[in-house]
């Protein structure tokens, strides 16, 4: 794990859904949290997830094929992922929960909220892709090196090395690597949205909080304007000083967003 | 011996300063600084080279395709293979080749390399490629998928080719109703398959293992000798004794009527800052998903700057640097002649691919390089291979693939 502060250890947990072993992280004691991570995938039990533990039981899997999950051959699309998800916590036996969506996973939780709106009682996108950007374009990672990339997506390159060191081991590069190739694997043509979602995600009427990195380079801020004007019960904050990457930036700011959102 | 002329094909007009601005001469640099008055009259000087290359004894001319690269001018190979087709009498046209993985329809190609073998009378040689990590970003096709896709995209072409239609093509990657091409090849069970490469252990499997000759790309003699022990080892697996027919080898080679000129006229090889694929960055290069996983570990070290990029090192070589290494062979007849007998002796190819001219040569040295190999090199080299018995695949009249190969014939060795 890249994290460098001391954080209380979560449990680790590999369970199978759809012949696939996948691999999670749990804490805390409470309703449900799901964390759903970037498309760099979970760097470890990081403090906004701990903050949030003080008042959910919160669970952030990898993806299927990202950090210890099994590569599904398979897969071709971020719906079959949100698919798979869902029924891995069917599965799981958590029949409702707070569905938290960051930067690519953000798509991913929209994804599976359309799909079962009765197991989403609140949704938080922070940063999401999956919907085409009317200003901007959402930045090509295929066109810079990985550590490139990664600092991109914080405001303050101090938050990139409070998280990842001053020099993220060869073991983070290929990592980021493997879960470069996953996001090609279903997300390559057109990179990081969905052309279909925005036609479904009117018919949402879970209670929505979208958030924002005042200085997000990665995916341009007019995507959660999107979000915002197509799903009729939302709202978008924006955090100052945050990045693409708000939970590792500004932890405490985005926890307390969450929590007064989701957690009364 | 099968002998090629091959040219990348360069268009040098754009200010040369701008690569060094940027740091990068391909993907990105800018097509503002393409300048289409020059290019036009390039393509004019290289259809003359080509024929000029055929009247001298050349076997073969070989084509390639790259995008968004100044380096090369050939954005679709089998555009110019169909100029030749026209424009030339017997020579044989060698496509390294089609990039299948980018092409979303593969019986289209089919069609295509159908065309310009029955336009050509039956001279076409189809060499299929990967395409380089660069062409899967140009032109938007999922580096993660390209050796599903290459593979895939071989086999629709192959059927295409040899089994009557109208049939359904339901793939992983490729779907087609009805595949059912009424322009076939003249060439019969289909033109010979040659596969180009650099270091994919994978291509030179997959070749080996359908018995198509693996035509290594200006690589070291050691690295080149390591291709061959691998193709070799597959190829008695499958079942046949691998000749020089099986291996080919491109080069590059200047020759003038002095050292001192040659050596002139070489210099151009290194144009690109040494580089001839152009100076990217490594992930444009090698987009995650299109190397090799054993490979990761080096790659995502050269693409974060913790490991020199193998792929960018011209600019710390030198054209003697090259030169000593004895796989780039500059200098006047007799010079040439000695170098590639080495060559000859080193890797015992049976295609040889003679890359002569780069950069900013002139037409007219470009002509005069291509005259004195006709005149002098290609006869020794000629005489030379016979002693080897460097047949090529023509001289032997070779299976043009293992599934073409009489089973009976096949005998399987350390499997």
């Amino acid at each position: 794990m890249a994290v460098t502060e001391a954080l209380p250890e979560a449990s680790e947990q590999f369970v199978e859904v759809v012949g696939e072993k996948i691999h999670w992280l749990q804490s805390g004691s409470g309703d449900s949290l799901i964390v759903l991570h970037h498309e760099i995938g979970n760097p470890g039990w990081l403090p906004f997830y701990e903050q949030l533990a003080q008042r959910f039981t919160v669970t952030v899997p990898d993806f299927p094929g990202w950090g210890q999950s099994e590569r599904p051959l398979w897969m071709r699309s971020v719906r079959d992922l949100a698919v798979e998800l869902n029924l891995l916590f069917d599965q799981a036996g958590i029949e409702e929960s707070v569905l938290v969506g960051l930067g690519f996973g953000g798509w991913v939780a929209a994804e599976m909220a359309t799909m079962n709106q009765s197991r989403c009682k609140r949704l938080v996108l922070v940063g999401a892709t999956g919907l085409q950007p009317p200003e901007g374009e959402i930045l090509d990672q295929f066109l810079y090196a990985h550590m490139d990339y990664v600092k991109m997506g914080f405001h303050d390159s101090d938050s990139f090395r409070r998280v990842y060191g001053e020099e993220p081991a060869t073991e983070q590069l290929m990592d980021w690597d493997v879960h470069r190739e996953m996001t090609a694997r279903i997300a390559w043509k057109p990179y990081l949205f969905s052309q279909t979602l925005p036609y479904l995600l009117p018919g949402l009427t879970t209670p929505t909080l979208i958030v924002w990195g005042a200085a997000d380079r990665i995916v341009p801020r007019s995507c959660g304007e999107r979000y915002r004007d197509a799903l009729p019960n939302s709202r978008l904050e924006v955090i100052e000083g945050a990045g693409h990457f708000v939970e590792m930036e500004k932890p405490a700011e985005l926890s307390r967003l969450v929590l007064d959102f989701a957690g009364a | 011996m099968f002998i090629a002329y091959f040219t990348e094909q360069p268009d040098a007009s754009f200010p040369q300063e701008i690569g060094d601005e940027l740091g990068y001469t391909a993907l990105l640099l800018p097509n503002k600084y393409f300048n289409a008055e020059a290019v036009s009259e390039l393509y004019q000087l290289r259809l003359r080279e080509y024929q000029r290359a055929e009247e001298v004894g050349f076997d073969g001319i070989m084509l390639n395709e790259h995008h968004n690269a100044p380096f090369c001018l050939q954005s679709k190979c089998n555009i110019f293979a169909a100029v030749l087709a026209a424009a030339t009498d017997h020579v044989r046209i060698e496509l390294l080749g089609n990039p299948l993985p980018i092409s979303d329809n593969p019986v289209r190609l089919a069609e295509e390399i159908g065309m310009l073998d029955l336009i050509s009378k039956g001279r076409i040689i189809s060499g299929f490629v990967r395409g380089g990590g660069t062409e899967q970003i140009s032109t938007n096709a999922n580096p993660a998928y390209n050796r599903e896709r290459f593979v895939e995209s071989h086999d629709l072409i192959v059927k295409t080719w040899t089994e009557p239609g109208p049939w359904r093509w339901e793939g992983n990657h490729f779907q087609l109703r009805v595949v059912n091409p009424w322009v076939q090849p003249l060439q019969k069970p289909h033109p010979r398959i040659w596969m180009p490469g650099v270091a994919s252990k994978e291509t030179v499997i997959f070749a080996a293992e359908h018995r198509y000759p693996f035509v290594a790309l200006s690589t070291t003699f050691e690295t080149t000798k390591k291709i061959w022990a691998l193709y070799d080892q597959t190829a008695r697996a499958a079942g046949y004794e691998p000749g020089p027919e099986t291996k080919g080898y491109e080069l590059r080679v200047h020759v003038q009527d002095t050292e001192e000129k040659a050596i002139a006229a070489a210099q151009h090889y290194m144009w690109m800052q040494g580089e001839f694929t152009g100076v990217t960055h490594p992930v444009w290069h090698n987009p995650s998903g299109y190397g090799s996983p054993t490979w990761r570990r080096q790659f995502v070290e050269m693409a974060n700057g913790r490991r020199q990029n193998v792929a960018n090192v011209g600019k710390d070589v030198t054209i003697q640097d090259l030169m000593s290494a004895g796989n780039v062979i500059v200098g006047t007849p007799d010079q040439v002649i000695e170098g590639l007998k080495r060559v000859l002796d080193e890797l015992r190819p049976g295609i040889l691919n003679i890359w002569c001219n780069d950069g900013r040569v002139s037409h007219e040295t470009g002509m005069r390089c291509i005259e004195l190999m006709g005149q002098e090199v290609l006869p020794a080299i000629r005489q030379y291979a016979d002693e080897l018995g460097l047949n090529s695949p023509f001289d032997i009249d070779a299976p043009v693939s293992l599934a073409t190969t009489p089973q009976a014939e096949l005998q399987p060795v350390g499997a």
